[in-house]
């Protein structure tokens, strides 16, 4: 077990994977010699060469399209982004591609495929620089999504998905590759679509995942200030959906706040919300509250930044709605 | 050349010819049952056939190997059968059945054979180009020497992914034919309504690419040019744009009309003179390799092997209901 950051614990998970499997190769901008965006890829392409560490031009569709042919032509491409904001000029490839070469050739063409990078808001990044897509990937069937919050789970579930058979969208964060935690060494695999519950409690569910599960933990360390037990449930994986944690967790507290970094509207937490009227209505004490970023472009101003995203306050106040202390 | 002492290799030649000229008319053949059937309302969804444009898909076939990689956009019924799939399997997938090609599962858009290597049929225009240059890097990555055929038509040309990946196939010297066909029509618009460049060659240029222009129509041409092509990316790992000027005479899917507005009829007739399954017989038979009662003969045989496909198809199950949720994703 080591100290390291969320960052280092992402390398250490890449150049595991790729001494144990010489079919899995890094594909994106500035992998290489630059060493990452984010450093993520530090040190790999001393260690692997140019034809493992592969840079590519700013061409997003052209070199997902690449590692999805690769895929198909039975190597394990990881390609990174260097936020998924730029992904979206690749969500062809991703969607019409990767998603769909299984179903479509009846069942001929696995899609071995990771593709990662930085999710969500950072800090003053503005509206384009700034946005949260779990939603629109967890909409796609074929897709896996992982959304991991802590250094130990980005490694477990990088690790998980490069040896995974499908293709598995990894969503990291500016905002985490700094943060440190406990790192089992070696081999260290945290499996896809299993929630993780990160504080026990007993009178309220924080669902959360990715950086929201530092606002659930200061959120539940204030509520326990005012003799309120919150449990907080980090997701960690948002397809397939550990559905039975969730209905478990709200089976025993009665009550749930959904926390996420996007937007409102057919969010992630929508989903959530949807499974527990669904599974555990009878349990509900309260109806289920969300707590999301506002429904406009992220703006650049810090102070309308912070009051559009979600925050510990934000929660507390959710909470205590669903508590009817409010 | 004498009709008289011919040498070896002047029969393998005639023997090619004979095989292209073959798989020309059993494209043809395939594709006019497959229009009847989609009037039968026996294939659903869209259904774009390759009639006209067989001497392209022959011709850039012929000389790949087993092992090489062929992949294709929507319009590739011919492709895959060339590739070896057979037309009971293609047919059934057009039909939807549990024995076609993909399960049911893909239609006429989406043939896959992974053992022969074809990599699919692939529905959104140009999707499958950067595809193709991912089997090429797979290809170089494992250090085989095998190529990627990547077929795709001229509307495709304006689709960034084209530019990207031409350019990414040049810095990393990938083993990729890009073969361009060129029908002249993205659906009812002209490409010169809508290019630019209209000299598609002239792309490989920005890209510092091998590329030539070839008449589509021949596929004599097609295959002296597209074996160039291939050399290039086997021996040396070079990549090559190919230019491939052709013609389809119907519809640009079974739900468009053959002309309409944004052809004459008159262009279509004068194009259907220039026809490669004519053009290849008739100098086939002045050359003495082949003779009209052989040629009456191919085509009593392709006829019969069609129509088989055509009941195989008809008699085969639909997938099971179950299907449904299998191959979404594996275990």
């Amino acid at each position: 077990m080591a100290t390291l950051t969320y960052r280092d614990a992402l390398n250490q998970a890449l150049r595991e994977e790729m001494q144990r499997d010489p079919n899995v190769f890094l594909m994106g901008e500035e992998v290489g010699v630059y060493q990452g965006a984010y450093k993520v890829s530090r040190g790999l392409l001393e260690e692997f060469g140019p034809q493992r560490i592969v840079d590519t031009p700013i061409a997003e569709l052209g070199f997902a399209g690449i590692g999805v042919g690769a895929a198909m032509g039975g190597l394990r491409p990881v390609i990174e982004f260097m936020t998924w904001n730029f992904a979206v000029l690749a969500l062809d490839q991703i969607v019409n591609s990767a998603a769909k070469m299984l179903y479509m050739s009846g069942g001929q063409i696995p899609m071995p495929i990771v593709f990662r990078g930085p999710n969500g808001a950072a800090l003053q990044l503005s509206s384009q620089h700034s946005q949260a897509w779990e939603s629109w990937l967890s909409h796609i069937p074929g897709l896996k999504v992982v959304a991991p919050a802590t250094p130990a789970d980005a490694k477990g579930l990088l690790k998980s998905a490069i040896r995974d058979n499908n293709p598995v969208i990894v969503l990291e964060g500016e905002m985490l590759y700094n943060i440190k935690g406990d790192v089992p060494d070696g081999e260290h695999i945290v499996p896809i679509g299993r929630a993780d519950i990160k504080r026990e409690g007993s009178d309220v569910t924080l669902v959360c995942h990715s950086k929201t599960l530092t606002v659930a933990v200061k959120a539940a360390e204030q509520l326990a200030e005012q003799n309120v037990s919150a449990e907080v449930l980090d997701l960690r994986s948002l397809r397939p959906l550990d559905e039975a944690a969730i209905l478990e967790s709200v089976a025993k507290t009665n009550r749930a706040v959904v926390v996420e970094e996007g937007w409102p509207h057919a969010g992630i937490g929508a989903q959530i919300v949807d499974l527990i009227q669904r599974g555990a209505f009878d349990d509900l004490d309260a109806p289920v509250q969300r707590v999301t970023q506002a429904d406009v472009p992220m703006p650049y101003n810090k102070v309308l930044e912070r009051a559009a995203k979600a925050s510990p306050e934000k929660v507390v106040a959710a909470a205590r709605r669903v508590l009817y202390l409010e | 050349m004498t009709a008289t002492a011919r040498s070896p290799k002047d029969t393998t030649q005639g023997e090619l010819h004979v095989k292209m000229l073959r798989q020309m008319l059993l494209i043809r053949r395939f594709e006019e049952k497959a229009a009847e059937a989609y009037a039968l309302g026996k294939i659903g969804g869209f259904c774009h056939l390759y009639i006209g444009q067989e001497a392209v898909g022959v011709g850039a076939l012929a000389a790949l190997r087993d092992e090489d990689y062929v992949i294709c956009s929507y319009r590739e019924h011919g492709q895959a059968l060339i590739k070896g799939i057979s037309p009971n399997a293609v047919m059934a997938e057009l039909f939807g059945k549990a024995t076609g090609c993909s399960k049911g599962k893909g239609g006429s858009m989406h043939l896959f054979d992974v053992n022969r290597r074809f990599m699919g049929g692939h529905g959104i225009v140009g999707g499958h180009i950067p595809l193709a240059a991912g089997l090429g890097f797979a290809i170089k990555y494992k250090g085989g020497d095998q190529v990627c055929m990547c077929v795709f038509g001229e509307a495709a040309v304006n689709i960034g992914a084209f530019h990207e990946t031409l350019n990414m196939a040049s810095v990393w010297k990938l083993p990729v034919i890009f073969l361009c066909e060129n029908n002249r029509y993205g659906m009812g618009t002209a490409f010169e309504r809508v290019a630019a460049v209209t000299d598609i060659v002239e792309h490989a240029c920005s890209y510092d690419m091998a590329a030539e222009l070839v008449d589509g129509m021949n596929v004599l041409t097609v295959y002296d040019a597209t074996r160039r092509a291939i050399e290039r990316a086997r021996k040396h790992s070079h990549p090559t744009l190919l230019e491939v000027r052709t013609y389809r005479y119907m519809g640009h899917s079974m739900s468009d009309p053959l002309h309409g507005v944004y052809r004459t009829k008159d262009e279509v007739e004068e194009q259907k003179a220039r026809d490669p399954i004519t053009h290849l017989a008739g100098k086939l038979k002045e050359e003495g390799v082949i003779d009209q009662a052989a040629l009456d003969a191919m085509d009593a045989e392709i006829h019969a092997e069609v129509e088989e496909a055509v009941k195989f198809a008809d008699e085969s199950p639909d997938p099971e209901p179950d299907e449904l949720f299998t191959d979404v994703l594996v275990d």
